[in-house]
């Protein structure tokens, strides 16, 4: 692998990077719009208000960047960015095609991705911390919580398909892919989606940012662009988080299309699950804290200890 | 990070010499000098919060270090376990105790200068027995040599009877941990009251209690029942 090569594969991860989360936002307004008998923007670009999320972007550019008086400054204005960076990081682990087609392929690909993912909660406490206001602090303690008891079923779920690959690889998992590991997978793919909703605060698990009870949580004290950056790594985080249910437990490049095409069918798995996220945020109430911990520690863990167990014996079984 | 990396050259183990570092080298060096420095603000800062971001960009330098040593399991197991989720817990720690922005008056300890004595002994041994064990013995850093593979390899074929060891020994934590925190065998603690939030005062506004009727979000949860009754008795009304 060549400089060049390197630096194309980094590009093409930061292009997907700054498109497909606004694509993934643009969706999120159009069809929560619709299922709430709404039209949503119908009036940015022309057609059907497409280029609605640009303007929003072009506001928040002009918007003055403020740092109120008892903060933190050098930790405030750290933080978007620390909450940010870790989802491109992870893009460019993640395989879209077969051959080689991924930023780069890490041998322990599954950890990485993990790992990485786990940092960006860091920039969220910061931000609750560092606004010196109550309701940001609330919402980074009530971040803090979430995540550490998320955290836990969605690795457990995330070995349960190591385990029945042999592998930790992700394109390495794709390749010892067979058609029944869809049935096979499914307690730990529910496991691994809904944990993964939960990480990214989305709703109804989305009790950090309760907008009727704490403002908006970590976030309460910023403008402008830092505000955008925190919108933006919401959005990355959905396209990250389908993008590696759809690898690891819906099959990612495979399908009925020849190899070639495999591009498309991740692309196709990985908005089909953005959709449903967009569809659980119209359809789910906030689940309240303690319902919230509740679900993760008797319900997540169980069905995920028992999806490895079951993982375990087929796998021994077929071996 | 690891596209840096691989871009930087593979390793090579000819220049075995200490006089001629290869790139790689010196990185690592770099390296071990920022992640010692920060580790040092982290221990001296007076700024509670600081110190544990501090501790943050530390251990993710020893992340990186290990990279460089090719052992890229053990650098995402410190990334995921330490800046996933134990710099998490330390900051969430702090928050729900105090974590003022600024200065802490009382962050030092009246122990500070044994801890120092503690800590130059250790380092101390610890540089002593490295060195003396590996005095001038150039491992090959080949490819694949701390690989997923290659380290489950030596730990479940040469190391699982410590594996298991260290298995049972957080289980024992893990259970101790339940134990005290259930308080002591005193009963359970009493059940949160159903569609209330559990605050007992707003903050700021200490010995106000919150009332009743505005209790949170929830205070509309009865609603979707309310219909439910009008609903099954129309019906009725309609034959």
């Amino acid at each position: 692998m060549n400089l060049l090569d390197t630096l194309l594969r980094c590009a093409a991860a930061l292009v997907v990077f700054l498109t497909f989360p606004l694509i993934i936002g643009q969706t999120e307004h159009k069809v929560m719009a619709h299922m709430q008998g709404r039209l949503g923007p119908m009036y940015a670009g022309g057609f059907h208000g497409w280029a609605q999320l640009v303007a929003d972007g072009v506001k928040f550019a002009q918007k003055e960047d403020i740092v109120p008086a008892g903060a933190d400054r050098r930790v405030f204005q750290l933080a978007p960015a620390v909450s940010l960076l870790p989802y491109l990081i992870v893009l460019l682990a993640i395989p879209v095609g077969p051959d080689g087609f991924v930023g780069q392929a890490v041998d322990a690909g599954l950890f990485f991705v993990l790992a990485v993912m786990g940092v960006g909660v860091i920039g969220k406490l910061m931000a609750g911390w560092a606004s010196a206001n109550k309701f940001s602090l609330l919402g980074g303690l009530r971040t803090a919580a979430q995540l550490m008891s998320y955290e836990l079923p969605m690795v457990l779920a995330a070995a349960s398909v190591a385990m029945a690959a042999g592998t930790l690889s992700l394109p390495g998992i794709l390749d010892a892919f067979e058609w029944y590991w869809i049935p096979w997978q499914a307690i730990g793919a529910f496991v691994f989606f809904t944990a993964g909703l939960a990480e990214l605060q989305r709703p109804p698990f989305d009790m950090p940012v309760a907008d009727s009870e704490i403002i908006f949580g970590a976030y309460t004290e910023y403008t402008g662009l830092r505000f955008a950056f925190f919108l933006l790594s919401e959005y990355a985080g959905i396209l990250v988080v389908s993008a590696l249910t759809a690898v690891l437990f819906l099959g990612g490049w495979h399908g009925p299309l020849p190899d070639d095409l495999g591009w498309l069918w991740t692309i196709l798995k990985t908005f089909a699950l953005a959709f449903v996220v967009i569809w659980l945020r119209v359809t789910y109430p906030r689940l309240r804290e303690d319902q919230l911990m509740r679900f993760a520690w008797t319900v997540l863990i169980p069905l995920a200890l028992v999806q490895l167990a079951l993982t375990g014996v087929i796998k021994v079984a077929i071996s | 990070m690891s596209v840096l990396f691989a871009a930087a050259g593979p390793l090579e183990p000819a220049a075995r010499s200490f006089l001629s570092p290869t790139g790689v080298e010196i990185v690592f060096l770099l390296v071990g000098v920022a992640v010692l420095g920060s580790a040092l603000v982290a221990v001296t800062t007076k700024q509670l919060v600081h110190a544990a971001l501090w501790l943050v960009v530390a251990l993710g330098g020893l992340a990186v270090e290990f990279l460089l040593l090719t052992a890229e399991f053990i650098a995402w197991v410190q990334v995921l376990i330490y800046l996933g989720s134990v710099v998490v817990l330390v900051l969430f720690g702090l928050m729900l105790t105090k974590a003022p922005i600024g200065r802490s008056p009382d962050a030092d300890s009246g122990n500070r200068w044994v801890a120092l004595v503690v800590a130059l002994a250790a380092a101390g041994t610890l540089v002593t027995l490295m060195v003396d064990a590996f005095r001038s013995a150039w491992i090959d850093l080949g490819a694949g040599g701390g690989s997923t593979q290659a380290t489950g390899t030596s730990l479940f074929r040469h190391w699982v009877l410590p594996f298991e060891a260290l298995s049972v020994l957080l289980l024992a934590a893990l259970v101790g941990a339940v134990v005290l925190s259930r308080g002591g065998g005193r009963g359970t603690a009493p059940a949160p009251r159903a569609g209330r939030l559990r605050a007992g005062k707003p903050v700021g506004t200490p010995g106000r209690a919150v009332p009743p009727p505005q209790a949170g979000p929830d205070a509309g949860a009865p609603k979707p029942a309310d219909p439910a009754p009008a609903a099954s008795t129309t019906p009725p009304q309609e034959r």
